[in-house]
C-alpha cells in the first residue's frame, strides 16, 4: 500500500511530435493531486471526463504526456503496470476461459510466484469472500455475467501486497441486488485491509456510498474533491450541485443587495455579509432542503408530480424559473403551495464558483 | 434458433437440386463402379467387396497412405505453428496492416499448377533460381533425382502457398481480442507466454480448427503440384494417393479398384476431420451444457 | 391493444417463458421489470415476432398475429446497444425508416425536424453517429422508432449504457414523448428506481413468469406477493421469517422475540418484509415495533445513510436520511410502523398490508 502523489499530470491521445498540443486536446489537464496510503478514493464524472484516463496514467497503462508520478515517493512515471504492483478492475468481466474459476484467482499471484500452500490459503479466503465457494472447479467461461465480474474483482483482491486498487466502473454490468452486495462487500473489504482504492464511476451513489474521499471531474479537470457529505451539502461548482444529488441541486441566477438575494421579484436575505463584485450571481438548493407549506413563503406554480414510492418529486416554477421539490412519502401537497428555502443550506455562487461563508 | 415456417424449404430446393446432381449422381455412380467388375462394352458382373479387399490389402495403397499421411502430418506442423506465429508477429494498427495483408494474401491467388510450374522451374539446377543457386554453394540438390529433395521441395512449395491462410484466419481471430483482456494481464503481471497460452490461444481457437480442417484436407488431396513438379517421383517418392488414383483410374483403366479406392480416400478424409473437429471442439460443447444447466 | 395469451417457449429443457398472458393499451406505456435473464427480451421477441412461442397466441387490435412475419407487424425496437447507421448522418438515420417506406421527400424532411427538435438532435442532424456522445447516439436511434410511428414501440433496457445524469435527464423526457405516440409501449428494465420515475404500468417478472402487473405505484405499494416486492424494491427489501401460534404474530429469533400488533391470522409461518426507508432510528408513534441488528457497515451518500446490519442471521438495510454512522457490530434499535409492514403467508401471498402509504398529513 502507498501514498500516490500526482504531479503536473496532463495527458493528450494527439501525438505530441505531430506539434503542439491545443489545451481543448487534453483529456486531463494538469493534476496535482495526493491520495493517501489507506484511503477510498472515488473518481466521479461523466463520460468523457477524463477519469479513465487517469485511472490508467496511475496503473500505468498510459504515460501521460506531462508530469510525474509518484508512490511513496518513488517516482514511477516510466515504469510498466507489472513492475508498479498495482490491481485494476475493468468495466467488462475479464476472465481467462480455460482456467477453473480458482486458477483465475491464483493467475496473478503464480505470476509472481508465490509459494503454492500461500496461494492456495489466499485463493480460498477470496472464493468465500464473494460467495464463489461451490464453483471454484468450474470453468471460468461457463458462468453468467454476474459470477465472471466476481471473478475479476476477486483477481484484484486476491493480492495482498499491492500499492493500490483500482476500479473502473466495475459494476456496470451487475443486476442491481447484486450490487448492493458487492458494495457492500468491497466496502468492508476495504475496512478491514485498508488498501488504497481509487473507484472510478459516473454513478453517484456507488461513488458517494464508497469513498471517504470523492474527486468530481469535469473536462478533464478536478472541480471539487470533499467527503460525500461536503458535496452534497456545500458544492464547490454548480456543475457539481447539478452533477450529485437526483434530481440535482435547483440553480437560481439572482441580484445582490447587501446580504439579501433578489430572484426575480422575491428577496430572501441570506443572513451573512457578501461581497458585491459585480460577477454573475447565482444560489443553489437543493430539492430536500425546501420546505412545504399551504400558508407561509414563495408562491410557486406546479408543473408536474411526480410520485418514484419513496417520495414525491414536484416539479414547480418559482418566478419563471424551473425548481424541484422532494417531498418524503405520505406529505399532503397543498392545493396551491408555497415553498421556504432552508437559509442555512443555501449556497451562493459566482461565476458558478461557490462563495466562501464569512461570518 | 428455430424454423418459423416451412416456405425456408422451397427457397432451398434449387440448391439441393443442384447439389444432388453436381455431387450425389456421380458420387453414386463411383459407388456402383466400385462393386462391379467390366470387360467393356458395357458389361458388368457383380463382384460384391472384391475391390475394397484388393485395395485394403495392396502394398501400393498402404505406401501411398503413408506417404500422404505423412505429408499432411509435416505440413500441418509447419502450417499451423508458423502462420499463428506470424499472426502474432504482424502490427496491429497503422498502414503495416493492409501492406502485410495483402503481402499475405498474394500467394492465395495464384493457380495451383502455376504454383508448380513457379516451383519446377525455380528448383532446377540449370535454370531455376534455387537449384542454380545451391549448387553453385556446392550442395547436391537435385529434386528429380534425390527423395529428400524432391519432398523438401514439395513441402517448402505449399508452405510458401497456403501459411497465409493459416496467418489470415489467425491474424482475424487475434484481432477479435477486446484490448481490456491484454491490460487485465499486465496487470495481473502475466509473461508473454501466459498471454499466448490463456488469452490469444483460447480465443483464436474457433478459427484455428478451420484453419487446421482446411489446411488437412486440401494437403491430404494435394494432386496438382506434385504432378507438375515431381510427377510422383523420383520413382514413386511423392506418388500420393491422388496421383496414384489418377494413375491407375486414367493411366491403366482400372475403373472398379479406382472407384473403390476413391471411396475409402473419401472415408478417410471425412473420418479424420470428423476426429479433429468432435477433439478440438470438445470444451465448446462442455461450456453449452454447463451453461444450459446454470440457467435452468 | 397488444395481448398476449397464455404464451410459453422453451428451448431444449430451458423455459424462457412460462403461460404468460398480458393485456397492454396503445398510449399506456408497460415496463417489464426483472433480473438479467428474468424473460423480458424472449418476451419482447415473441412480442415483435422475432421468435414464435411454443404455446398460446399474440393478438393485436383483436387479430392474431402469430404467423405474420415481422416485417409486416409495424414494430419499432429500440436497443441497449446504440445501434445506427454508421457511414449515414444523423439526419438519414432518423430518415431511413421514411425512406424504406417511400414517404415524399418534403414530408421526410417535416418530420425528422419534428422528431428531431423533440429529441433535441437539431443541432447534429448533419454529423455522423460516432462523432455524437453516448446520450445523442441513443437519442438518435429512438428517434429512429419514434419516426415511423409503429404500432409496437419495444425498449430493451435502452438507457442502460448510459451516465447516470443522461439517464435522469432521458427518463423525464421518455415519459412526454410516449403519451404523444398512441402506440404500445413496452420498455424493459432490472431496475425498480427507472420504473417508479417512468411511471405507467409494470409487470415483475420471473424466471419467465409473471408475478404481478399492474399500474407501477399500486405495484410497488401494494406488491400481491412476496416475489414482486423483492424485485420491486431498491436497496433490496428486508425480509425474515415469522410465526403465529394462538393469534399471534411472532419473530422468533435467536436473540428476540418480537410481537406484531396483527391478531386476525392463522396459525402458521409467515414472512416479513419491510421496506429499507420504513425503519428509522425514532418512534413515529406508540404502536412502533422496535428490531434490533447488528451493524456490519454504513454507506452514506451525504444526504442519506445506507445502514447494513445483521437481523436473525439475514443481511437487512436500513435506508435512513441524514448521517448516521455507526461502528462494526454495533447493536442498534430500529423502528417501523405498523402500517409499513407486509406480510407473506407460506406461500408468499400478501396477507396484511396496512393501508401502507395512504397520503395523509402527518409529520
Amino acid at each position: 500500500m502507498a501514498t500516490i502523489k500526482l504531479q503536473g499530470i496532463a495527458h493528450s491521445y494527439n501525438d505530441k511530435s505531430a506539434g503542439i498540443i491545443k489545451p481543448a486536446d487534453y483529456a486531463v489537464n494538469s493534476l496535482n493531486q495526493c491520495w493517501q496510503d489507506g484511503g477510498a478514493y472515488a473518481l466521479l464524472g461523466p463520460s468523457g471526463c477524463g477519469k479513465t484516463t487517469l485511472l490508467n496514467i496511475i496503473s500505468g497503462l498510459i504515460k501521460p504526456t506531462e508530469g510525474r508520478i509518484l508512490f511513496d515517493d518513488v517516482d514511477v512515471t516510466d515504469l510498466i503496470p507489472e513492475q508498479r504492483n498495482i490491481a485494476q478492475v475493468f468495466q467488462f468481466p475479464v476472465v481467462y476461459d480455460t482456467m477453473t474459476v480458482a486458477e483465475n484467482l491464483a493467475f496473478p499471484l503464480r505470476n509472481r510466484g508465490m509459494a503454492a500452500a500461500e496461494i492456495e490459503s489466499r485463493v480460498k479466503t477470496v472464493l468465500s469472500m464473494l460467495g464463489l465457494d461451490s464453483r471454484a472447479d468450474s470453468r471460468a467461461r461457463s458462468l453468467n455475467a454476474d459470477d465472471k465480474q466476481k471473478i475479476s474483482l476477486g483477481r484484484g483482491l486476491v493480492r495482498t501486497d499491492v500499492k493500490a486498487i483500482l476500479f473502473d466502473e466495475p459494476l456496470t454490468v451487475i443486476d442491481p441486488h447484486l450490487k448492493w452486495q458487492l458494495r457492500t462487500e468491497l466496502k468492508k473489504i476495504h475496512q478491514q485491509f485498508k488498501h488504497t482504492m481509487i473507484y472510478v464511476t459516473h454513478d453517484q451513489t456507488e461513488a458517494l456510498t464508497f469513498a471517504d474521499k470523492v474527486i468530481v471531474m469535469h473536462e478533464g479537470s478536478i472541480v471539487q474533491i470533499g467527503t460525500p457529505q461536503q458535496l452534497f451539502e456545500q458544492p464547490g461548482h454548480t456543475f457539481v450541485g447539478k452533477f450529485i444529488g437526483s434530481p440535482g441541486m435547483n440553480v437560481l441566477p439572482c441580484q445582490i443587495e447587501g446580504s439579501e438575494v433578489l430572484i426575480g421579484g422575491i428577496r430572501i436575505n441570506l443572513q451573512r455579509t457578501i461581497n458585491n463584485t459585480g460577477e454573475k450571481f447565482e444560489i443553489g438548493v437543493r430539492p430536500e432542503h425546501i420546505q412545504l407549506s399551504a400558508e407561509t413563503g414563495m408562491s410557486v406554480e406546479v408543473v408536474a408530480i411526480e410520485d418514484v414510492g419513496r417520495h414525491v418529486i414536484l416539479r414547480a416554477r418559482l418566478e419563471g424559473i424551473e425548481i424541484n421539490i422532494i417531498v418524503s412519502e405520505g406529505v399532503a401537497i397543498p392545493e396551491s403551495p408555497k415553498v421556504i428555502f432552508d437559509i442555512d443550506k443555501i449556497n451562493l455562487y459566482a461565476n458558478d464558483y461557490r462563495v466562501a461563508d464569512n461570518n | 434458433m428455430k424454423v418459423q415456417n416451412n416456405k425456408a424449404w422451397f427457397m432451398v430446393l434449387p440448391v439441393l437440386v443442384l447439389v444432388a446432381i453436381s455431387a450425389i449422381i456421380p458420387l453414386m455412380t463411383v459407388v456402383n463402379y466400385s462393386v462391379q467388375d467390366t470387360f467393356g462394352n458395357n458389361e458388368f458382373f457383380w463382384v460384391g467387396m472384391e475391390w475394397f479387399q484388393e485395395i485394403l490389402a495392396s502394398e501400393r495403397f498402404h505406401n501411398a497412405l503413408m506417404r500422404t499421411l505423412l505429408f499432411s502430418g509435416l505440413i500441418l506442423a509447419i502450417e499451423i505453428p508458423l502462420g499463428i506465429a506470424v499472426a502474432l508477429a504482424m502490427p496491429r494498427r497503422g498502414i503495416g496492416v493492409s501492406v502485410c495483408l495483402v503481402l499475405m494474401a498474394l500467394p492465395l491467388l495464384i493457380p495451383w499448377n502455376v504454383v508448380g510450374t513457379i516451383w519446377q522451374v525455380f528448383g532446377r539446377v540449370d535454370i531455376g533460381l534455387l537449384g542454380h543457386t545451391l549448387a553453385s554453394l556446392g550442395i547436391d540438390y537435385n529434386y528429380t533425382q534425390d527423395t529428400l529433395d524432391a519432398w523438401l521441395t514439395l513441402i517448402a512449395m505449399d508452405v510458401w502457398h497456403w501459411t497465409s491462410l493459416v496467418v489470415l484466419l489467425c491474424y482475424s481471430g487475434l484481432a477479435a481480442i477486446p484490448e481490456v483482456y491484454y491490460q487485465a494481464a499486465r496487470i495481473d503481471g502475466a509473461s508473454r507466454w501466459a498471454i499466448f497460452r490463456y488469452i490469444q490461444l483460447p480465443k483464436i481457437k474457433r478459427v484455428l480448427v478451420i484453419a487446421l480442417l482446411l489446411r488437412f484436407m486440401d494437403s491430404f488431396m494435394i494432386y496438382t503440384e506434385p504432378f507438375v513438379v515431381t510427377g510422383g517421383g523420383p520413382g514413386n517418392a511423392t506418388t500420393f494417393l491422388s496421383i496414384d488414383l489418377v494413375q491407375m483410374a486414367i493411366g491403366q483403366f482400372d475403373l472398379g479398384p479406382a472407384a473403390a479406392m476413391s471411396l475409402i480416400y473419401f472415408l478417410i478424409i471425412l473420418l479424420v476431420s470428423w476426429v479433429f473437429y468432435t477433439v478440438m471442439t470438445i470444451d465448446d460443447n462442455e461450456e453449452q451444457s454447463a451453461s444450459a444447466k446454470g440457467r435452468s | 391493444m397488444l395481448e398476449l395469451q397464455n404464451i410459453s417457449r422453451k428451448i431444449g429443457d430451458e423455459v424462457y417463458l412460462d403461460n404468460v398472458s398480458l393485456r397492454l393499451n396503445r398510449g399506456e406505456l408497460n415496463i417489464l421489470l426483472g433480473p438479467t435473464l428474468s424473460g423480458k427480451t424472449s418476451l419482447m421477441r415473441v412480442m415483435a415476432g422475432l421468435d414464435k412461442p411454443d404455446s398460446g397466441d399474440v393478438r393485436f387490435d383483436g387479430k392474431s398475429v402469430l404467423g405474420m412475419p415481422v416485417q409486416k407487424r409495424n414494430v419499432a425496437m429500440v436497443y441497449q446497444q446504440f445501434i445506427n447507421y454508421p457511414s449515414l448522418t444523423v439526419f438519414e438515420n432518423i430518415a431511413s425508416p421514411l425512406r424504406v417506406a417511400r414517404v415524399e421527400k418534403s414530408q421526410i424532411v417535416k418530420r425528422v425536424d419534428e422528431v428531431a427538435e423533440l429529441l433535441q438532435l437539431q443541432a447534429v442532424l448533419q454529423r455522423t453517429p460516432d462523432s455524437l456522445s453516448g446520450g445523442q447516439q441513443q437519442r438518435v436511434a429512438l428517434a429512429r422508432a419514434l419516426i415511423r410511428q409503429a404500432d409496437l414501440v419495444l425498449l430493451d433496457e435502452p438507457l442502460a449504457n448510459l451516465d447516470y445524469k443522461l439517464r435522469e435527464e432521458l427518463r423525464a423526457e421518455l415519459p412526454v414523448l410516449f403519451a404523444e405516440m398512441g402506440a404500445v409501449l413496452v420498455y424493459a428494465t432490472t431496475e425498480p428506481t427507472e420504473a417508479l420515475l417512468l411511471g405507467g404500468n409494470t409487470a415483475c417478472m420471473h424466471q419467465g413468469k409473471i408475478a404481478q402487473f399492474g399500474s407501477t405505484l399500486e405495484l410497488y405499494r401494494h406488491p400481491e406477493a412476496l416475489r414482486s416486492a423483492e424485485i420491486f424494491s431498491d436497496p433490496p427489501l428486508n425480509i425474515t421469517a415469522l410465526e403465529c401460534s394462538a393469534g399471534k404474530l411472532q419473530i422468533q429469533g435467536n436473540k428476540q422475540i418480537i410481537d406484531l400488533p396483527f391478531n386476525s391470522l392463522a396459525n402458521g409461518d409467515y414472512t416479513l418484509g419491510i421496506r429499507p426507508h420504513h425503519l428509522r432510528l425514532e418512534k413515529m408513534g406508540t404502536d412502533d415495533i422496535a428490531l434490533n441488528g447488528s451493524v456490519t457497515v454504513t454507506e452514506i451518500t451525504g444526504s442519506e445513510s445506507f445502514v447494513h446490519f445483521e437481523f436473525e442471521n439475514r443481511p437487512w438495510v436500513a435506508l435512513l436520511h441524514g448521517i448516521e454512522e455507526f461502528s462494526e457490530n454495533e447493536i442498534v434499535r430500529f423502528y417501523v410502523r405498523p402500517r409499513d409492514v407486509l406480510v407473506f403467508d407460506s406461500h408468499d401471498k400478501l396477507v396484511v398490508e396496512h393501508c401502507a402509504n395512504e397520503l395523509s398529513p402527518e409529520q
